[in-house]
């Protein structure tokens, strides 16, 4: 309990002190989670509205892997990336290990499984839902994709923010491909296993509790912009 | 003016699944300015023949033709409104201008043809509202306009006032009635005897994914010739 | 999504790449990758000596702080370009295999094996560390190992060789193979009220004691020399061998030992020169 108390405060002193290495470290991890976040958008979404419009033989096992990959372990990514990354890898000689790009790569490959299975989803129902309509406005092919994806907006953005959760709060990936290097690819999760690892418990309970902070202005800031609601009229 | 893609025929229309046909045998003529009703009892195959003539599904067998072997685009001379209303996540208006643009339409045409369709449907003083928020009724109202504003020459509906308030049925009845009196072909399928009276001019009564018996809309309710469609207008259940 | 915005998140993300890359080729590089022991760096000696090195020679290190077998791992696969390290075996090991060049002696310290203030297993008043061992082994007290074939790791097997022990056996048991770096190892200690055996500078440095203590100290068996050697740039071509060569000649010449004999934390000194010609 007092630990808690303790690291309340001290959250709240980092905070309002501006303190350097903590901004420094919130910026890195918001700058990789949101740019991986943002790729696995892009690359998931287009995935998971196809897979759920077209009909493909085999089309149940694909779902049934894509909803399996998104519970691929942090740290099987991490490693799987650093395998590639490594010098002594395929991709070696791009030198990218133990650089944000390479922890944006890692969490990349983390989120897209999650974007692309939720995806899936909210695409085919919506797509049980406007088929016949939809059809009979002769909409198919890439214009169906966009109608749908647009249309699910809102419960792509929670899509979103399910990715970005996972991405800002793992640890695993992360550390194994970026080094925890202070002042270059130190994040909030690898500050907070460190610190704990130093036996600064305080510390570390304070940077969680920044993280958590953080996670929920993302949320509620998404949630302001997004700004719908409203009651359905009657008769 | 353009062409009509009407007279749409059916020749031994037949659709099976794993062998059981639940379209036998239908052929039937729909002419420019008709306003045709379709009735019968729950899984006559209605439906299913209404999907048939809009070119959702294709027949088993049989043959589906549009005037003078029309085949190009076919699409923006129909339009099928569904026995539920089915909108976009976006505003009243835009709902009209997605599928005017499906349709092909170019976009400055489009302001003039939604404001259109708007006042025909009443809906004017909607058109900046989320089309999900409105009443069903109101809805309902709304995807009949989005098929009216591309003046199609026919136009297929499936049940379009089930579930409605007399209000909003009389507001589509009156919709329908008037772009028919323009010039545009309907097929009505409706579970409603007494709209059939009220609007159709030829009945095609379906049984068992035949047809039944089909004429002019007076012939039908004054004396109908086959014993199931006297049973039906008499309300019993028939199997 | 209209093909306008396509477009700018096709540029956006080409920027980004363009942004990451980093220089490839060895000779631009002001940096260089140091695979170091954890204890370096919990106990703050790496920030301390970092920034007196760059202001010297403009070069700057980059650390990446792991065990000394996942160091070792990370030398031979090239990923990095100098490492720092404390098990001489496993060094010398590395260096005859190729892996290494120019092994340099650089400091030492010593271990010490803390444990509850309690001392179930009657270890406090001992300075032969064998003997702790079989002590702790006797009474089945629980003991943390690193697990993790680390330069403490390594020791530690050697210390229960020499109780002739295997403490292997009992794994699971009294014996907890905790497979973690020396920070997480000392709080799984902390946890357990259990013996282990740590680097005097993680200790010093470490702020979730509880009531943990040093009980043995001082055994020469304890004593904890750490070596640098270069990652054999013959073998990977991209090494920044000059920057490497450089800190190493900078730790172990007059300004870089005299920096380590200087690092105090709570007043102790952690880390002593080893000056070798």
């Amino acid at each position: 309990m007092h630990d808690l108390q303790a690291a309340f405060q001290l959250a709240f002193r980092l905070i309002f002190t501006g303190d350097a290495d903590l901004m420094e470290i919130i910026g890195l991890s918001m700058g990789v989670s949101l740019t991986a976040v943002l790729l696995a958008c892009v690359i998931g979404m287009i995935l998971g509205a196809a897979a759920g419009v077209l009909r493909f033989p085999g089309r149940p096992a694909v779902i049934i892997f894509l909803n399996a990959l998104m519970g691929l372990p942090p740290v099987v990514v991490g490693l799987g990336v650093y395998l590639l990354l490594s010098r002594a890898g395929p991709l070696g000689v791009f030198g990218l290990l133990y650089t944000p790009t390479a922890m944006i790569v890692a969490q990349t490959i983390l989120v897209t499984p999650i974007v692309a299975a939720l995806t899936r989803q909210v695409v085919e129902d919506l797509y049980e839902e406007y088929d016949e309509q939809l059809r009979s406005l002769g909409v198919s092919g890439v214009g169906l994709v966009r109608t749908l994806l647009w249309d699910a907006r809102f419960s792509l953005i929670t899509v979103a923010l399910a990715g970005f959760g996972r991405a800002v709060a793992e640890v695993g990936a992360v550390m194994i491909v970026g080094g925890n290097i202070d002042h270059l690819t130190r994040v909030m999760t690898t500050a907070i296993a460190l610190e704990t690892s130093k036996g600064n418990l305080a510390l570390a309970l304070a940077l969680g509790i920044i993280l958590v902070g953080i996670s929920l202005i993302v949320n509620g800031a998404v949630s302001i912009l997004g700004g719908r609601t409203g009651r359905p009229r009657h008769a | 003016m353009r062409d009509s893609i009407l007279p749409l025929r059916a020749d031994a229309l037949r659709y099976s699944v794993d062998g059981r046909a639940l379209i036998d045998g239908v052929s039937l003529t729909i002419e420019p300015g008709a306003f045709a009703v379709v009735l019968g009892p729950n899984g006559a195959g209605k439906s299913l023949l209404l999907r048939l003539l809009h070119g959702m599904l294709p027949p088993t067998s049989g043959k589906v033709t549009w005037a003078n072997g029309v085949n190009g685009d076919l699409r923006r001379r129909q339009a099928m409104v569904f026995q539920r209303p089915v909108l976009l996540r976006r505003s009243v208006e835009a709902n009209i201008a997605y599928a005017l643009g499906a349709l092909g339409v170019p976009r400055r045409q489009r302001a003039d043809m939604i404001d259109l369709a708007l006042t025909r449907a009443g809906l004017e003083d909607s058109r900046r509202v989320q089309a999900r928020l409105l009443s069903v009724g109101e809805q309902q109202r709304l995807t009949v306009a989005r098929a009216l504003a591309c003046e199609p020459d026919i136009m297929f509906l499936d049940e379009p006032t089930a579930s409605l308030d007399p209000a909003s049925v009389q507001r589509i009845e009156t919709l329908l009635s008037d772009a028919n009196a323009r010039g545009m072909a309907v097929v009505l399928v409706t579970h409603d005897v007494g709209q059939a009276r009220r609007l159709g001019r030829d009945i095609v009564f379906l049984h068992g994914g035949r047809l039944a018996e089909q004429s002019s809309a007076d012939a039908f309710f004054d004396t109908p010739r086959s014993r199931v469609a006297r049973a039906y207008l008499a309300g019993e259940i028939i199997v | 999504m209209s093909s306008r915005l396509a477009k700018f998140w096709l540029l956006f993300m080409a920027v980004s790449a363009a942004a990451c890359s980093p220089p490839a080729v060895a000779a631009e590089r002001d940096y260089i990758i140091l695979q170091s022991t954890t204890s370096t760096q919990n106990s703050g000696l790496l920030r301390y000596l970092i920034p007196k090195f760059r202001k010297t020679t403009g070069i700057d290190v980059r650390v990446v702080a792991v065990g000394t077998g996942q160091a070792l791992k990370n030398g031979r696969n090239g990923d990095g370009d100098v490492l720092l390290v404390h098990a001489r075996s496993a060094e010398e090991r590395f260096v005859a295999a190729g892996f290494g060049v120019g092994r340099r002696d650089v400091m030492y310290n010593d271990f010490v094996v803390v444990g509850p203030r309690t001392d179930p297993a009657r270890i406090g008043d001992l300075s032969d560390v064998a003997s702790a061992f079989a002590k702790i082994s006797a009474r089945l007290a629980p003991f943390v190992s690193r697990g993790d074939e680390s330069g403490t790791h390594i020791r530690e097997r050697a210390l229960w060789e020499a109780a002739g022990i295997d403490p292997e056996s009992a794994s699971g048991a009294w014996y907890r193979e905790a497979g973690s770096g020396m920070g997480a190892t000392l709080n799984a200690a902390v946890g357990m009220g259990a013996y282990t055996l740590t680097d005097r500078g993680t200790w010093v440095g470490f702020r979730n004691k509880a009531d943990l203590k040093i009980l043995v100290e001082g055994d020469p068996r304890l004593f904890n020399p750490y070596g640098i050697i270069l990652v054999n740039p013959a073998r990977h071509p991209h090494v920044n061998a000059a920057g490497g060569s450089a800190f190493i000649a900078w730790l172990t010449g007059p300004e870089g030992q005299a920096a380590i004999g200087s690092y105090r934390l709570n007043g102790e000194r952690l880390f002593h020169p080893l000056v070798h010609r």
